[in-house]
């Protein structure tokens, strides 16, 4: 390894091993019932590979590939999108008091 | 310098941008009041980093380097099938059904970081040498990316009941996945020695590695899965730093880094919750499924069935009602009715709250999640050390569709739910369990609550034993 390699090695393992101390600290003390939330909210970020199936794909060559590429920004894709619109539907429930019955639990109402 | 030059400069400080988003979001998400901005400042900073990838990748190409054509056909189909195809599942879930399909989601990302090293490894020319920090890097990847994304669909199949949950053991299904175990460490170690690419020695990891991901998770009881899914999520987010090590991509090592950390975190707090340690859930073999269904008044102790009637005078005469809702709740989608008859009992003075365990339904939280989704107000949404000294001044304990959350064996060594913190139902003057059978909850053994003198049990599916209710409390 050149002493330039090194050195790439190096800060990439400071970035890693601040990074792991920064994902510790962020959570602390959490209330139980936002361990859920919480779980998929962490699960979408990890979508963040979906840059690295861009980069992949956009160097793709060969038909093999070019395979796993697609799929690899398929996979990632699914895991931002519906990781992001499946928390925000968990986390839309927790509001305080409802100002405005939702249609969803209307029909519940009117049954009385 | 060149456009170029620039672009790569503001793109990397872009995806610092998308990373400051993430730790902001995921520190805000900590509490109630700030956790839905806390998501979507988030989901802006992922906005940021992928559009910024993606002006990256149009600079690149118009300044000479090349992208085929074909590129961007794989990017927009891909994003479109995988981005339909989770915008569809993500608004259509039953939120009962919710935790599998945060499996589902774990399982592709654990995937697609996978699929990352395993193209960048082919990529290396036959017989070239390979740095062993890359080798490190490339056969991690593939070692946790696997493991999570096949766990992950087990876990998915069992919390589904596509897959049974109860503990599934194949015979010698320890020594399998120590062999596997075996020999994936002694092929990547062969691998790192030797310095070139071998494909066949990373087909040998890749094989081991998903079928570990499947004889690891197999024997682990559904009632355990919640814990199973955030450690697999910890993993994924791991495999995706490693993937930012292979590709030498700085926001995918700290995003990678920061989820594998807390995840982590995470998991422990939910097993704490159930006060088991985190390796013993891996050994796993705790727990049945939830449809041991057994029949009506089964072994040990007599039963004493009750009519609605009954119970509806009791509650319309009770001063302080305590709900404990639970899984069966959840299935038989009767969050409505619960709060419709807790409303009736309210116009009539009573005090109604909600015992909330921690890990009511199937994931620790899902219970709120589903009750705030019927409009009960949240303030008598009470947790569990909150709610269980007041169980001795409740007149009556409703308990629906919860088993072994409630069941006093706890408090005794001895028993598979030993030690696990319970609601303390059995203080409370007169308890009633709306239930549909005798069957067994997910640690399989049988609730001593059931058989105590002050208990009523009335047989019913969640939904229409309370619409019963309901009916009745109207007529008292």
């Amino acid at each position: 390894m050149t002493a330039a390699e090194i050195d790439g090695l190096l800060q990439a393992l400071t970035v890693f091993t601040l990074a792991i101390l920064v994902g510790i600290a962020v959570i602390s003390k959490v209330p139980a019932t936002l361990h859920t939330p919480l779980m998929s909210g962490a699960n979408s970020i990890h979508g963040i590979v979906l840059v690295g199936a861009m980069l992949i794909a956009a160097e793709a060559t060969e038909p093999i590939g070019q395979l796993l590429s697609l799929v690899a920004v398929a996979f990632a894709t699914m895991n931002v999108v519906g990781g992001y619109v499946v928390t925000d539907r968990m986390l839309q429930m927790f509001r305080k008091k409802p100002t405005a019955p939702k249609p969803a639990s209307d029909d519940a109402a009117a049954a009385s | 310098m060149t456009t170029l030059e620039i672009v790569e400069i503001l793109v990397r400080i872009a995806w610092l941008v998308g990373a400051v988003g993430f730790v902001i979001g995921l520190s805000r998400m900590n509490s109630p009041a700030t956790a839905r901005n806390g998501n979507l400042l988030s989901a802006g900073g992922m906005a940021i980093a992928i559009g910024a990838t993606a002006i990256l990748i149009v600079v690149r190409q118009a300044s000479g380097v090349p992208v085929a054509g074909i590129s961007w056909v794989i990017i927009v189909l891909g994003v479109a099938l995988g981005g339909g195809l989770g915008l569809y599942t993500a608004r259509t879930v039953k939120m009962t059904a919710m935790p599998q399909l945060v499996s589902l989601f774990n399982a592709v990302g654990g995937g697609a970081a996978a699929l990352i090293a395993i193209d960048d490894y082919l990529g290396l020319a036959a017989g070239s040498s390979v740095r062993i920090d890359t080798h490190i890097f490339i056969v991690l990847d593939i070692i946790i990316g696997s493991i999570t994304f096949t766990g992950s669909i087990i876990a998915s199949g069992k919390l589904q009941g596509l897959i049974p949950g109860k503990p599934i053991y194949v015979p010698g299904g320890q020594l399998v996945t120590l062999a596997l175990a075996a020999i994936t460490v002694i092929a990547a170690l062969v691998l790192f020695v030797s310095g070139t690419p071998n494909l066949l020695l990373m087909v040998v990891i890749l094989a081991a590695a998903l079928t570990f991901g499947v004889t690891m998770t197999l024997p682990i009881g559904g009632a355990d899965m919640p814990v199973v899914i955030s450690l697999l999520n910890s993993f994924t987010g791991t495999a995706v730093a490693m993937a930012g090590f292979v590709i030498n991509n700085p926001v995918l090592i700290i995003a990678g880094a920061l989820v594998g950390a807390s995840g982590a975190i995470l998991t422990k707090l939910m097993a704490d919750a159930m006060n088991r340690s985190v390796m013993n859930i891996m050994i796993g073999g705790f727990g049945g499924g939830d449809e041991a269904a057994g029949a009506v008044a089964g072994a040990g102790g007599s039963v004493r069935s009750i009519g609605p009637d009954d119970v509806a005078i009791q509650l319309a005469y009770a001063q302080h009602v305590i709900v404990v809702p639970g899984y069966g709740l959840a299935v038989a989608q009767a969050q409505h009715a619960v709060r419709e008859l807790a409303e009736l009992l309210e116009e009539r003075g009573v005090d109604v709250k909600y015992a909330i365990h921690p890990v009511a339904g199937r994931m620790p939280g899902h219970m709120n999640v589903l009750l705030a989704e019927a409009n009960v107000p949240y303030p008598q949404l009470m947790e569990m050390d909150d709610i269980n000294p007041e169980f001795a001044r409740a007149d009556v304990a409703l308990v629906i569709g919860a088993n072994d959350v409630t069941n006093p064996a706890a408090r005794r060594p001895g028993s598979p739910v030993s030690g696990m913190p319970i609601l303390d139902v059995d203080q409370a003057k007169s308890i009633v369990v709306i239930k549909r059978s005798m069957g067994k909850g997910y640690a399989g053994i049988d609730n001593e609550l059931y058989t105590n003198e002050k208990t009523g049990m009335l047989f019913a599916d969640a939904k229409e034993g309370l619409a019963s209710l309901i009916a009745a409390v109207k007529a008292v």
